[in-house]
């Protein structure tokens, strides 16, 4: 049958287009990012230098676990998430509300709030740690202006609460110092940078509720916060939670901005888990040390997503 | 999840929704104007800081020009900081230009790249049939959730195996494929319908004269959006650039703005100069193409 063989040969020349389009693309990822993997896992299990001397096996996991700074960097890293997921989301939901309802200069305010987002880490950050200096930075420049004390904002590893103790005159514990300072002045310039980027999805996700539902409860006699508690926080929940997720995960690869400030000073202040690995890569050169804290970074942030999916994610409405 | 997003437009706005005055009201729109000028207020700073002298930088003098000051604006600021940069000896020009170059060559080679490879492989994940390709798609979008420390070490060891390491291709190649961007233009391609294929099958055309003669013309706005996001991609980048170059003249912008900071940040006033020329190429996109800008990152999101 002439015809079934012209339809195969047509099958098999489709195919062989088909495999030879994704090529380029399924070899780049393969090599620069699924084989460096088990490549990456590979140099973890090795006395790397130069090259692996030796198999030592599980001794770079263990060391990891046992060294104290890395999970400090793990707590900084644990910290200033917890500082800057609750901070920008609940703003950014705020302000995408408050832009929902008030039409006036509506795209204006919006392009305005959304321009940290895309301009340079670094050039911001460079700005930012200006903006944060001691001597002629804007924001002491603005207290004094006020008749305020300067603070030391990126250079003050001491914890809030005990700065604002010692104002009043109060020591406090050890365990009550808070975060430090330098991590809060941290978590301020993200949430700056990211909290247009939240607006906009936030934005994107309220203009798909339905109006009816609001008319219609509206009817009933629901106001104000009773129309945000079962109508917008409800329909917005797999907005939420997607957002949640992915600011998890950002504030756990966070690196670029706090490199530039702070490179994890003052003393360790803001030595997240990923500029600890950075430094043990390219200060010291320890290759399979820092893959294995990667590894365990990894782990973590796994845990996480999967904790917030089987907890947060059952809370999730789906339409 | 990410589809969640991924459906949603912003252009529509909910009808009867005029604006009533209210004290409420009026309080809402007040907070909105602060926290707007709130997120400019750094980049205010940072250009009229960049126009101050170093003595009205040290005195905090916040307007130094008419009408509160009699300072003339210090346009060669600019210049000065491109000279205090340093020199380039291996091109024989200023290090800034070779940084700029340099980021140049670098992102457009990101964008050019990942456009064709992107482009090539959502056609075939959209429209071919083709045995194994699920797998192929759920391996791509595990590559996406995982963090880039966990390649950073043995990706440094194979430039350096490789040795790419210091140069153009290490920059480069590693880059060339977004994920993202093939995730994008997959949805996009989808959307185009079957009955134009068949329609060009009968006209004679294979999948790839399709492709090129009718899907990429008909994705245009979708290509806009991906060669942006790169773009933006390409010009933040700043982990791999640094750890995989050596030499200044294999910097690119980012890396050269922080080595300077480190160096010479004292003299603001020219860090400032410095900074505002590395964003204000991104602005001057962003304010072309805006509308593309958004629904791209409405897509996408995530920014390292």
């Amino acid at each position: 049958m002439p015809g079934l063989r012209r339809l195969v040969s047509r099958k098999v020349k489709e195919r062989t287009l088909g495999y030879a389009l994704l090529a380029p693309a399924v070899l780049i990822v393969g090599v620069f990012e699924l084989f460096p993997l088990f490549y990456g896992f590979y140099i973890s299990l090795c006395d790397w230098r130069l090259g692996c001397q030796a198999i030592v096996g599980a001794d770079n996991y263990l060391r990891g676990l046992q060294d104290p700074e890395m999970w400090y960097s793990l707590l900084v890293t644990a910290t200033y998430s917890l500082i800057t997921v609750p901070v920008q989301l609940g703003l950014g939901f705020l302000i995408a509300v408050m832009l929902f309802q008030r039409a006036r200069g509506h795209e204006l305010f919006r392009t305005m709030m959304f321009l940290p987002y895309i301009t340079s880490t670094v050039a911001s950050a460079a700005v930012w740690s200006y903006i944060y200096s001691p001597d002629n930075g804007l924001l002491n420049t603005v207290l004094r202006g006020i008749g305020l004390p300067g603070l030391r904002w990126l250079g003050e590893p001491a914890g809030v609460f005990a700065l604002m103790a010692q104002n009043v005159g109060v020591t406090l514990p050890g365990w009550a110092h808070g975060p430090s300072m330098a991590l809060v002045s941290v978590s301020i310039y993200t949430t700056w940078v990211f909290i247009g980027y939240d607006i906009t999805i936030f934005l994107a996700g309220l203009v798909n509720i339905n109006a009816e539902l609001y008319e219609a409860a509206k009817v009933d006699g629901a106001r104000g916060w009773n129309l945000l508690r079962h109508i917008t926080f409800p329909l917005m929940s797999p907005t939420i939670f997607f957002l949640l997720v992915v600011t998890v995960i950002g504030t756990f690869k966070a690196f670029n901005h706090i490199f530039v400030m702070t490179g994890g000073g003052p003393s360790d202040a803001t030595q997240t888990a990923s500029i600890l690995i950075f430094q043990q890569l390219y200060a010291f050169n320890r290759y399979g040390y820092a893959a294995a804290l990667a590894f365990i970074l990894f782990t973590v942030i796994l845990t996480l997503t999967l904790l917030q999916n089987y907890f947060a994610g059952r809370r999730v409405v789906y339409e | 999840m990410i589809g969640a997003a991924a459906q949603e437009t912003t252009t529509a706005r909910r009808p009867g929704q005029s604006a009533r005055l209210s004290v409420g009201g009026v309080l809402m729109q007040i907070a909105i104007v602060l926290a707007a000028l709130m997120a400019v207020a750094p980049f205010a700073f940072m250009v009229t800081t960049s126009f101050k002298t170093y003595a009205s930088v040290i005195n905090n003098v916040i307007w130094p020009w008419f009408p509160l000051g009699s300072e003339v604006p210090q346009l060669g600021n600019f210049w000065e900081a491109i000279t205090t940069v340093g020199w380039d000896s291996q091109w024989g020009i200023y290090l800034f230009f070779r940084y700029l170059a340099n980021s140049l060559i670098v992102a457009g080679c990101i964008v050019a790249g990942s456009l064709i490879t992107s482009t090539l492989a959502a056609y075939a994940l959209a429209r071919m049939d083709l045995p194994g390709k699920q797998v192929l798609f759920v391996l791509v979008l595990v590559t996406m959730m995982m963090p880039e420390d966990l390649t950073i070490v043995p990706k440094l060891v194979m430039m350096f195996n490789l040795r790419w390491y210091n140069t153009y291709l290490g920059l480069i190649v590693p880059s060339l494929v977004s994920v993202f961007s093939i995730f994008l233009l997959r949805q996009f391609f989808m959307q185009i319908p079957r009955d134009l294929f068949e329609a060009a099958l009968i006209d004679g055309m294979g999948h790839l004269r399709f492709l090129i003669s009718v899907v990429v013309p008909l994705s245009k706005p979708a290509l806009l959006t991906v060669g942006l996001l790169n773009f933006i991609w390409a010009w933040d980048a700043f982990k791999w650039p640094l750890l995989v170059t050596r030499d200044s003249s294999m910097r690119v912008l980012g890396v050269g703005l922080q080595q300077f900071m480190q160096g010479q940040g004292t003299q603001v006033h020219l860090l400032m100069a410095f900074a505002a020329m590395v964003i204000v190429p991104v602005l001057v996109l962003y304010f072309l193409a805006q509308k593309q800008f958004r629904e791209g990152i409405l897509n996408t999101g995530l920014k390292g």
